[in-house]
């Protein structure tokens, strides 16, 4: 398991991200070892959150090299933006979860519906055995009761739960957090961190979270990373980023935040 | 197959009580054409919707051309078309399904736009959950999207299904006897068509009012975040 844990599950090698002529992430390089818990903060427009969503696969990107797991995301001849397959892009995302800013539950569906969907379709787990999982998972983020609610009966906080319920469902092994509080008011983010700060205790699952609740990053992660225009400007343990920043840019925007 | 019918012309009443056993069976011909018709675009508009959303410009490109060919020709001159030309090409058609599939064709370029605005207004939000969730396409398109996009078309869906139900009458010129037809087809041989036609107009109106009043019903029925479908 120690061994495990020392080897590299995500590997950004000079990755370049445009937008037509803007520029996102710009030889981009970052490593995540497996099971590690890392956060990254910085200002909006720094490219945070393409991170996790090249890593979704929402995003495609130009050049440079990222693997998942030793498995690339581009293929040596793939087509189309993506530079892969359908069935390629499937692959790597059965590594991968995400929970979302603004939840994107589905409204059409009660709660354990929501659950029980991708692993039903997509895992092709029996109805009886998916539920029961659904309902355990539901009754980890202290929702089973809710079970045959639609989302729109739900306060935020609750939303999102499920909606972490419903990334966990389908067994990721890194799971991406893109601003999971920025849209719920602020008496309803304590639940969904407590949540989060649970499966910082997972020790298999690999956590990246996007986020600008500093204290909170500070509490769960094992590094912490400052973006600033495309690139990682400055990383390392919490206490030493929000303790004593090297970088001017650090310290800049850290006192803008916490002030 | 008017032989074996008197028509007593001497009153309005006597007259209208006379043909209106004809009418109704020319109702059931309008009300079988209108469903079989819109039957037909509910599928195959949004077959055409998601084709012409599809990934592949060859898919993408033909299926546009084909839905704009669809909507920028007259009904009347496809239904010819249908009846008149596809048997030298051997494809020889019974007169009903000609007209239920003209109508259909014409509305199914109609609808498939409507499919794609209801589509389009679902937020990127579900696509990217359903992708997230390893969902296929096609899985996205069936369990999230779709379900959420029909409570949006129900409303211009519904506009469709009258205005084709206004439309069947265009059939009878390819001898489907609907009621428009055998009003006429009467007033030929009576030389009186104010009855006749004042009964066929009426019984449209009562129609369309019926299924407004029906869709409204539905409209208020649908769940606004939509539908499961399965």
């Amino acid at each position: 398991m120690t061994e495990d844990n020392t080897a590299p599950i995500i590997e950004f090698s000079n990755v370049a991200k445009r937008f037509g002529p803007l520029t996102v992430l710009d030889d981009f390089n970052f490593t995540v070892r497996k099971g590690e818990k890392v956060t990254l903060i910085g200002p909006s427009g720094s490219g945070k959150s393409t991170v996790l969503r090249i890593l979704m696969t929402l995003e495609p990107f130009q050049d440079g090299r990222l693997t998942l797991s030793g498995m690339s995301y581009h293929e040596p001849n793939g087509k189309g933006p993506f530079k892969a397959s359908e069935r390629h892009l499937r692959q790597i995302r059965t590594h991968v979860g995400m929970v979302f800013q603004s939840f994107n539950l589905f409204p059409h569906m009660t709660v354990l519906r929501n659950v029980v969907e991708a692993p039903l379709r997509v895992l092709g787990i029996a109805r009886a055995e998916a539920e029961c999982r659904a309902l355990q998972l539901l009754d980890m983020v202290g929702l089973a009761d809710k079970k045959d609610f639609y989302p729109s009966q739900l306060s935020g906080g609750q939303q999102q739960r499920v909606a972490i319920a419903r990334a966990l469902a389908m067994r990721p092994r890194v799971l991406l957090f893109d601003e999971p509080t920025s849209a719920l008011d602020p008496q309803l983010v304590g639940e969904v961190l407590s949540v989060i700060r649970g499966l910082a205790h997972e020790h298999d699952l690999t956590m990246l979270l996007v986020t600008h609740e500093m204290r909170f990053a500070r509490e769960v992660s094992d590094r912490v990373c400052f973006f600033d225009k495309g690139r990682i400007c400055e990383q390392g343990a919490p206490d030493e980023i929000f303790g004593a920043p090297r970088e001017a840019r650090t310290r800049e925007f850290l006192s803008s935040v916490l002030a | 197959m008017m032989y074996g019918y008197e028509w007593d012309t001497t009153t309005w009443l006597t007259y209208t009580t006379s043909i209106l056993p004809i009418i109704l069976i020319g109702l059931t011909v309008t009300l079988k054409a209108a469903a079989a018709g819109f039957a037909i675009a509910l599928v195959l508009g949004l077959a055409f919707a998601l084709l012409r959303r599809s990934r592949l410009i060859a898919i993408s490109w033909t299926t546009a051309v084909i839905v704009e060919f669809l909507r920028d020709t007259p009904l009347l001159v496809q239904l010819f078309f249908l009846y008149y030309v596809l048997p030298e090409f051997g494809i020889v058609l019974p007169a009903f399904l000609t007209g239920a599939l003209a109508l259909g064709l014409q509305y199914a370029a109609y609808t498939s736009e409507v499919y794609r605005g209801g589509i389009e207004a679902v937020a990127r939000g579900q696509w990217e959950a359903a992708t997230a969730l390893n969902l296929t396409r096609m899985q996205a398109y069936r369990d999230i999207i779709i379900p959420q996009a029909i409570p949006r078309i129900v409303p211009a869906m519904g506009n469709y299904l009258v205005a084709m139900i206004k439309e069947t009458p265009v059939l009878s010129v390819v001898t489907v006897m609907e009621m428009m037809g055998l009003a006429n087809m009467i007033g030929e041989r009576t030389f009186e068509y104010l009855v006749p036609l004042t009964l066929v107009g009426l019984i449209f109106l009562l129609l369309t009012l019926i299924c407004s009043a029906g869709l409204h019903r539905l409209q208020k029925a649908l769940p606004k975040a939509g539908i499961p479908l399965r």
